[in-house]
């Protein structure tokens, strides 16, 4: 807070004139960049296609309209798989990345010096790399198919699983660590009863977030070849069967949303 | 955790249920897959020495695009999802706007990025442009819904104090809602900005612009080393965006 002298009445401002200043040149800098970019944008599009657009999308949308109702019956074993898919992925993730989380705990790591840099690089990298481009090395490897879907979903989570769950070990309470140290156990009786009882909460929640977001991440893996119901979408789009297309997103709606829907409930269960 | 010990023994039965029928309808071709390893040690082998030189500039177009597409996206995402955001809030407007404001928040957060850029390059043509229309529907549907979760939980003391002294609409808006939430949505507003570059990679693949499309040329060529200098590059600027962003998040904060 400051006060500035205006003629002889000192009048009252929120920031130092430096401040001032400061924030003036940051709103100045970033609208420069965002317009510089816009620019950039702007000469690589065919604006052509962009003003076309409106008229596409009328057409695209009589096309998608009424979606094919009868195809749904063909779309229950898709979901499955996109559900299995989130699922194990989830699971082999949570397995995976849980000796992750304790490596690059400040606190439980074995070495601060070489274990926790290793465990840290193989959290970003796992999370800096989309689960689609997962799928895209995973579907040359393993061939086509759910597993590739199912090692892709668990590749990408690890990090994210890992990221939350150390930042939670790094928060606990240390005194409660003390008093089971102070009881003479060993290494992994601390572990087991003075570190998980007080993340297993934050553990839990994390992995049902998780598997929300690997629903919504799994009804695209079919796009490159991975399984569940991506590979019809690719398939109808491909086709033009627009009618099949507009069916499809709405199972995936669906599919979200009572995902969601359980998710929020189980959460609110645990915490 | 679970008092009913029926419930909890009722659950575990449930899961072991599900994961036999889960891993029995999943069909894994193991015969490929075992001959799919040494193929697999060979495609991660030829990864091995990572060529930044041979496609560097390509390499540097594509960063440079999704750079840019990650800046317009979240400037333009968050500028469109403010509006949308306070519609969506309880305690702010009226029945009929919520509804329609959550509306637009649920559609647009459900649906992947990478579906959202099918379409876009289907009505907007490929390149940049109908990327960058992508990830900004997707910022509003993820700002928007933050956003309004903020407010909704916003102190009323302070905004009934504002309100008490007189103020328009606009004015109780910008002295006693945005104050509140402001810390909070910037360094939400650069996390998304994490999330857009990531997703930038991949809005390519189907044909929206970016490094996305450099990498999916490389692995249509088989370039595997040049795929690996990409996948290095794209680590690397994630790393970077979140340190920097991590440090102006605590000095905002």
């Amino acid at each position: 807070m400051s006060v500035v002298t205006k003629g002889d009445v000192p009048v009252w401002r929120r920031r130092t004139t430096p401040e001032q200043y400061f924030i003036w040149l940051a709103w100045l800098v970033g609208t420069a960049i965002t317009v510089y970019c816009w620019k950039l944008i702007s000469d690589k599009t065919l604006w052509i296609f962009v003003e076309d657009a409106p008229r596409q999308a009328a057409d695209m949308a009589s096309r998608m309209s009424p979606p094919a109702w009868s195809y749904m019956s063909k779309l229950w074993i898709p979901l499955w798989d996109t559900l299995n898919i989130a699922t194990l992925g989830t699971a082999i993730s949570i397995v995976l990345a849980v000796p992750v989380a304790f490596c690059a705990a400040r606190n439980t790591t074995p070495s601060v010096l070489f274990v926790r840099p290793v465990a840290l690089f193989i959290i970003v990298s796992s999370r800096s790399i989309n689960s689609l481009l997962w799928a895209l090395m995973l579907v040359t490897i393993l061939g086509p198919g759910v597993f590739a879907g199912v090692v892709a979903i668990g590749l990408r989570s690890i990090g994210f699983v890992a990221k939350l769950l150390y930042e939670a070990i790094e928060e606990i309470d240390a005194s409660q660590v003390e008093a089971v140290t102070a009881t003479g156990a060993s290494g992994a009786q601390v572990l087991t009863y003075g570190i998980v009882p007080q993340v297993l909460p934050a553990f839990a929640g994390i992995s049902v977030f998780r598997w929300d977001i690997n629903i919504r991440e799994s009804t695209v893996l079919g796009l490159v070849g991975a399984g569940g119901i991506g590979l019809q979408l690719d398939a109808s789009i491909n086709t033009l069967a627009w009618t099949q297309v507009s069916m499809i997103l709405l199972a995936i709606l669906a599919t979200v949303i009572v995902s969601e829907w359980v998710s929020a409930k189980i959460r609110h269960a645990i915490i | 955790m679970i008092a009913n010990p029926w419930l909890r023994h009722g659950l575990w039965l449930g899961a072991a249920v599900y994961l036999a029928l889960a891993l029995g309808t999943m069909d894994v071709n193991w015969g490929r897959v075992a001959e799919g390893f040494p193929r697999g040690r060979d495609f991660v082998a030829s990864f091995f020495p990572p060529d930044f030189t041979s496609r560097w500039d390509s390499i540097l177009e594509g960063i440079l695009e999704s750079l840019w597409m990650t800046v317009i996206s979240t400037v333009a995402g968050i500028v469109l999802s403010v509006p949308v955001g306070l519609g969506a809030a309880r305690n702010l407007s009226i029945k009929p706007v919520y509804y329609a404001c959550r509306a637009i928040l649920a559609v647009s957060r459900t649906f992947p990025e990478i579906i959202l850029a099918i379409f876009c390059v289907k009505l907007f043509g490929f390149g940049p442009f109908a990327g960058f229309l992508a990830l900004s529907i997707a910022t509003i549907g993820f700002y928007g819904k933050l956003l309004a979760e903020d407010i909704e939980d916003m102190d009323p003391v302070q905004a009934e104090a504002i309100k008490a002294t007189g103020a328009g609409w606009f004015q109780w808006l910008n002295y006693a809602v945005q104050p509140q939430v402001m810390p909070r949505m910037i360094g939400l507003g650069l996390y998304r900005f994490d999330i857009n570059f990531r997703e930038s990679a991949v809005v390519g693949i189907v044909g929206g612009g970016g490094i996305g499309a450099t990498l999916l040329t490389a692995f249509d060529r088989y370039e595997y080393s040049s795929a690996a200098a990409i996948l290095l590059v794209i680590i690397f600027i994630v790393m970077a965006v979140e340190y920097t962003s991590g440090y102006i998040r605590r000095w905002v904060q």
